[in-house]
């Protein structure tokens, strides 16, 4: 193809491709602390015209690659940025098998990590991230990689995508220099990518063990509290949060099994983020 | 060299694999996993030093191939159990029947909807005993049943409520409306009884169906691994006493000749598949399909767009002497 980006993020390799430059050069500028691209890259994501003629006229992008969705809605090319990372994002949830994965943030301190899940909106990309600028490391907020044999969990730090209200607030702790372009009107709202730090990128091959789980829900009118979890629904939640539980049969039954019996877990209810890094700073001293 | 041909190499040679530069190792991981051979070529190149990351990609596609070898087996066996009562012979097709018979066509092999062969006479019992079973019809729509019944080798796609998955009943190996009118009766009269109670076809018709499947029916889309299915069995068939004369009969039989022996010259060409002196005589249409079977470039991408095109207008016209097509057309277009 005309661009192309190579990109490593914790374990895997991407190589994007795009027939219009704007995407890829976007992408190289979000992800240009980022360690360069293994030479035999695990997955190729595809930006292109979703018709022939659709490069030129009302440009419109189709997200294709190794893996692909049959009825994918393409994106407008000012989106093009969104588009390379819904195309990674893709190729996570229907190729990935190295770990089981996750849809979960991730962060890190002493060595031993939190794993935070919940509906979309449920605000842990957020919390993530800031707890990333708050002492901790950020060791992703979209996927967490489970091995299989060690049980510990393997860092995708990939830039976060922050919606609306969240982007100020990010923009106020950690500057504007992290932050990628905003894209307006786009199927999620507005949004801008966020940049994890150097720390967290630097050390993007290190593993820590799971020391807690939490399901976070914000909401305004919410009184914050905390509740225990058991372990039998904490596996149904994870395994409903998981996009390749299925594919890895029994051995991924078997480390999720040893995370819900090993590791405590808690659902946390929180009106404001404030609220919720004060709870999240109080449960992990106990 | 194009990508696609780097894939054929690579499955013919495994030791041409070595060679490969880094840039050379992505495009070929890119069009194996567009023509689903993926997990045939981790198979393939299993015993070959690969750079570290191309080993954990091909063991990740081999235990990929083996999950879905467990649930292509376990699906087979659900329908085995729903049949059961009606005490009719179920014959399995393609990659399930690759996998349960265990050949080496079967090693990796993706596989994605159930195939089954039943006899005609028995459809009726068949479609209600899957039903009965949770089986649900795809597509509601009248037209398309019709077109379905009236007219093609199978039931119109049904799916699992449960399992998510989808099963084809045929009851014969080519749409009705093709020229070439196999012998199905034939076929399942001297179909192999696996352990366990299930069937798959004879080695021959194994072969008559892959060459059918490949080049009298469908517009060579995933045309390579076909292709490929075809070099194992050739190969694991091809030095039994007597084989290739009963190849040649059957295929006669079947009216497929032609296929069977087109098949078997690309497969000599592509990937050095041996055959009896005689069958690999070229022949000057068989450019074309060379060429639209690697019509693929190192980005995973459909190339040759005009050639595609031709293939696709092609296999409309093997199923469907002109008129009827235009009618068929005529109705898909006004809905």
């Amino acid at each position: 193809m005309k661009h192309e980006h190579r990109l490593k993020v914790g374990p895997v390799t991407f190589r994007v491709g795009s027939q219009w430059a704007a995407p890829v050069r976007q992408l190289a500028e979000l992800y240009r602390d980022y360690p360069a691209a293994d030479a035999v890259c695990d997955f190729t994501v595809r930006l292109e015209a979703e018709k022939p003629w659709r490069r030129w006229v009302r440009p419109s992008v189709a997200i294709r690659g190794d893996y692909m969705l049959p009825d994918a809605v393409p994106m407008a090319l000012e989106h093009g940025l969104l588009a390379a990372e819904m195309g990674m994002n893709l190729q996570m949830a229907l190729g990935y098998r190295r770990h089981l994965l996750l849809h979960a943030s991730t962060v890190e301190r002493d060595g031993r990590a939190l794993l935070m899940t919940g509906l979309s909106g449920s605000g842990k990309s957020t919390l993530a991230a800031l707890l990333g600028e708050a002492g901790w490391r950020l060791m992703g907020d979209e996927f967490a990689l489970l091995d299989l044999d060690t049980g510990t969990l393997h860092p995708f730090p990939r830039a976060v995508s922050l919606k609306n209200q969240s982007v100020y607030v990010m923009e106020e702790r950690a500057g504007p220099n992290r932050l990628g372009p905003w894209l307006k009107g786009t199927p999620k709202g507005a949004i801008r990518h966020f940049r994890p730090s150097r720390d967290a990128i630097e050390r993007m091959s290190e593993p820590a063990a799971p020391a807690l789980i939490l399901f976070p829900r914000y909401g305004r009118d919410l009184e914050a509290a905390v509740r225990p979890v058991g372990p039998a629904e904490v596996f149904v939640r994870l395994t409903q949060a998981s996009t390749n539980y299925v594919a890895l049969g029994e051995r991924a039954f078997d480390a999720l099994t040893h995370l819900v019996t090993t590791v405590p877990a808690l659902a946390i209810d929180y009106p404001s983020t404030e609220a919720a890094l004060a709870q999240v700073e109080e449960l992990w001293a106990k | 060299m194009n990508a696609a041909r780097l894939l054929v190499r690579a499955l013919a040679e495994p030791s041409s694999a070595r060679s490969l530069r880094d840039p050379e190792w992505t495009a070929l991981i890119a069009v194996a996993r567009a023509e689903a051979l993926i997990g045939s070529l981790a198979y393939r190149l299993q015993e070959e030093a690969l750079p570290s990351n191309v080993g954990t990609i091909f063991e990740a596609a081999r235990r990929d191939a083996e999950q879905a070898k467990r649930q292509a087996l376990w699906e087979a066996e659900m329908a085995r159990r729903a049949l059961a009562p009606l005490d009719l012979p179920v014959i399995l097709l393609k990659g399930t029947a690759y996998t349960a018979a265990g050949l080496d066509a079967g090693l990796g092999r993706s596989i994605g909807d159930l195939d089954i062969m039943v006899p005609r006479d028995r459809l009726d019992e068949v479609e209600q005993a899957l039903l009965a079973a949770g089986w649900e019809w795809v597509k509601e729509d009248a037209y398309d049943s019709l077109y379905y019944r009236r007219w093609m080798h199978e039931l119109p796609p049904l799916i699992h409520r449960e399992r998510d998955r989808m099963i084809d009943v045929h009851h014969t190996i080519l749409p009705l409306t093709a020229k070439p009118k196999p012998d199905a009766a034939g076929m399942i009269a001297d179909s192999v009884e696996l352990d366990g109670g299930l069937r798959v076809l004879s080695p021959p018709d194994m072969i008559v169906h892959a060459a059918a499947h490949l080049f009298a029916d469908g517009d060579l889309a995933g045309g390579l691994r076909n292709l490929w299915d075809i070099d194992r069995m050739l190969r694991e068939f091809g030095g039994r006493a007597g084989f290739w004369p009963e190849l040649h009969d059957r295929a006669s039989r079947h009216q497929l000749l032609p296929a069977v022996q087109r098949a078997a010259r690309i497969a000599a060409d592509f990937y050095g598949t041996p055959s009896p002196t005689g069958w690999t005589r070229s022949h000057k249409v068989d450019r074309a399909f060379r060429a639209r079977l690697v019509a693929r470039n190192g980005w995973g991408q459909a190339t040759r767009p005009a050639l595609r095109l031709g293939f696709y207008v092609r296999s409309h016209l093997l199923r469907m002497p002109l008129p009827m097509l235009a009618r068929h057309l005529w109705i898909k277009a006004r809905r």
